[in-house]
């Protein structure tokens, strides 16, 4: 117990950088402090630097709504994400920090008949992949959230049925981070925040060193875990990327009675919704369909996601919305990530995330130590490699990602 | 805050106004490879600066327009019909068109 009241540092405080590492990590969010994690854990390296421009887990790994599920459309997607969910499941005790994880389960709702087709169709696949994800009408919905308003002769939307999910959830964002982080460190990983890339040398077809605010370090690998401004960094090791960043948007009402306790999305009134520990209302809409890099939030996101939260929950009428904030997404043309190697030889990408790539943290993690390890390409991701798009081989998860979650 | 664009023919207007039809591309040559007609469809520069790019004024005129943004604060440098602007500027090295894309919008499905 004393343990618990000791003041103590998660990670080392760094001082300078050294000359060279085995691996350069470029951000320090939820995936690139989880490949350092799994590289010390799973492969011994431990030359490994995660350079952070702000502070861990300022970007998208912080700003996220935090929800967990892995129903997707496409057989590649499915079997993915349900591997970064089964790694979720046994995180807490992986890195003995409480995630706070609650696989409450996740409805996805349909509100045409085209919709419940699409549903049913997701459901075969995530059966036929061994995911837990059926189709349920509206009498099941009214016994998993009494509190939603469901028949509604008036609803612009009704609700028709909806896709359930129950290994679906939440959970703590920023302690994933910060357990990723304190894991990575005793690993033996150093952490540099403050520390911005600014450009990249690349000879014979390799980048060679990493320029830094903080001075220039040479580099066996580098891995580009940046999100929203993957762009950016490929741009410095020479290889274009098919994305567009955008923003996403969330809000919290004020803390209220427990009223919810699964997740709910609506794809076509773009929206998604859970209940915190702490009660607040977290709501999350779609991105801004213009590109942009810079995160701040518009009034149209506040008027639309309240409009239709309270067409599913009128009690939420009076709850007094205390922040709003936006996050850089990284969009690809086929809602699936870009993952594995590129045409520059010790440079590898994790990008094109969307809305989707807290989900996948820990999977991406292991996936590319693995890589960074072995040389090889793990099968896993093997389908979501930069080069499916030169070749027009896309894995369209438009359906089940294209809104978010 | 979101901000404001100024459309050629209708003025200026909320950006929720209108339709967002990317970046200004170089469109590939006549006979592309497979290739390279990927490398059009899909790779984008994706700027963090100023850039030259595709307006549709949906809820308006339905005109097609160029405006130049900048894409690290969303200030809109100008605005103007396609014939108006040359072929060279931020963003933009050649000539672009909103390609494939219909009398509705983007063909990406109007995100939001």
């Amino acid at each position: 117990m004393l343990d618990l009241f000791r003041r103590r540092r998660m990670w080392r405080r760094q001082r300078d950088l050294k000359d060279s590492y085995d691996v350069v990590i470029v951000g320090g969010g939820s995936h690139g402090l989880a490949a350092a994690y799994y590289l010390a854990k799973e492969h011994g390296i431990r030359d490994v630097a995660v350079l952070e421009k702000r502070y861990i887990g300022s970007g998208a790994a912080g700003r996220n709504t935090t929800i967990l599920r892995s129903n997707y459309k496409t057989p590649e997607g499915a079997r993915f994400y349900d591997a970064s969910v089964k790694l979720y499941e046994g995180l807490s005790e992986d890195l003995n920090f409480n995630l706070l994880f609650s696989q409450c389960g996740h409805l996805t709702l349909a509100h045409s008949d085209r919709a419940m087709f699409v549903m049913a169709n997701r459901a075969e696949v995530n059966r036929l992949a061994g995911i837990d994800s059926r189709l349920i009408y509206p009498d099941e919905i009214k016994r998993l959230a009494p509190a939603m308003q469901v028949d509604n002769p008036h609803a612009t939307y009704p609700i028709m049925g909806a896709l359930y999910h129950p290994p679906g959830g939440i959970i703590r964002h920023d302690a994933v981070v910060w357990g990723f982080a304190r894991g990575a460190d005793r690993g033996g990983a150093e952490l540099h925040q403050n520390t911005e890339v600014l450009g990249m040398e690349r000879v014979n077809g390799r980048v060679s060193e990493v320029r830094t605010n903080r001075g220039t370090v040479k580099a066996g690998v580098v891995l580009n875990c940046t999100a929203g401004w993957s762009t950016l960094i490929c741009d410095m090791a020479g290889v274009p990327l098919p994305i567009t960043t955008h923003i996403l948007q969330a809000c919290v009402t004020e803390a209220l009675k427990p009223l919810l306790d699964v997740v709910i999305v609506s794809s076509q009134m773009h929206i998604y919704i859970s209940q915190t520990d702490r009660g607040e209302f977290l709501l999350g809409a779609e991105i801004e369909p213009w590109t942009t890099y810079r995160m701040q939030g518009t009034l149209n996101f506040l008027q639309e996601v309240s409009r239709h939260a309270m067409e599913l929950f009128p009690q939420l009428e009076r709850a007094r919305l205390l922040r709003s904030w936006a996050g850089l997404c990284d969009l690809s043309p086929d809602y699936s990530p870009i993952l594995g190697p590129t045409e520059v030889e010790n440079f590898h990408v994790s990008a094109g995330w969307g809305t989707y790539g807290f989900k996948a943290a820990p999977i991406v993690g292991k996936t590319l130590a693995e890589l960074v390890a072995t040389g090889r390409t793990p099968e896993l991701i093997a389908p979501f490699a930069l080069e499916r798009f030169y070749e027009d081989r896309l894995v369209s998860e438009l359906a089940a990602a294209a809104v978010s979650h | 805050m979101s901000y404001v664009l100024s459309c050629p023919n209708c003025g200026v207007r909320e950006v929720t106004d209108f339709g967002f039809g990317g970046e200004v591309s170089a469109r590939p040559k006549s006979r592309p490879t497979f290739r390279e007609l990927n490398t059009y469809n899909y790779f984008r520069r994706n700027v963090a600066g100023v850039q030259r790019e595709w307006w549709f004024h949906r809820s308006g005129c339905r005109a097609w327009f160029i405006a130049e943004r900048n894409t690290l604060t969303n200030e809109v440098l100008f605005t103007a019909r396609p014939e108006e602007v040359g072929e060279a500027g931020p963003g933009g090295r050649g000539q672009g068109g909103p390609d494939g894309r219909g009398e509705d919008g983007p063909d990406r499905p109007a995100a939001a």
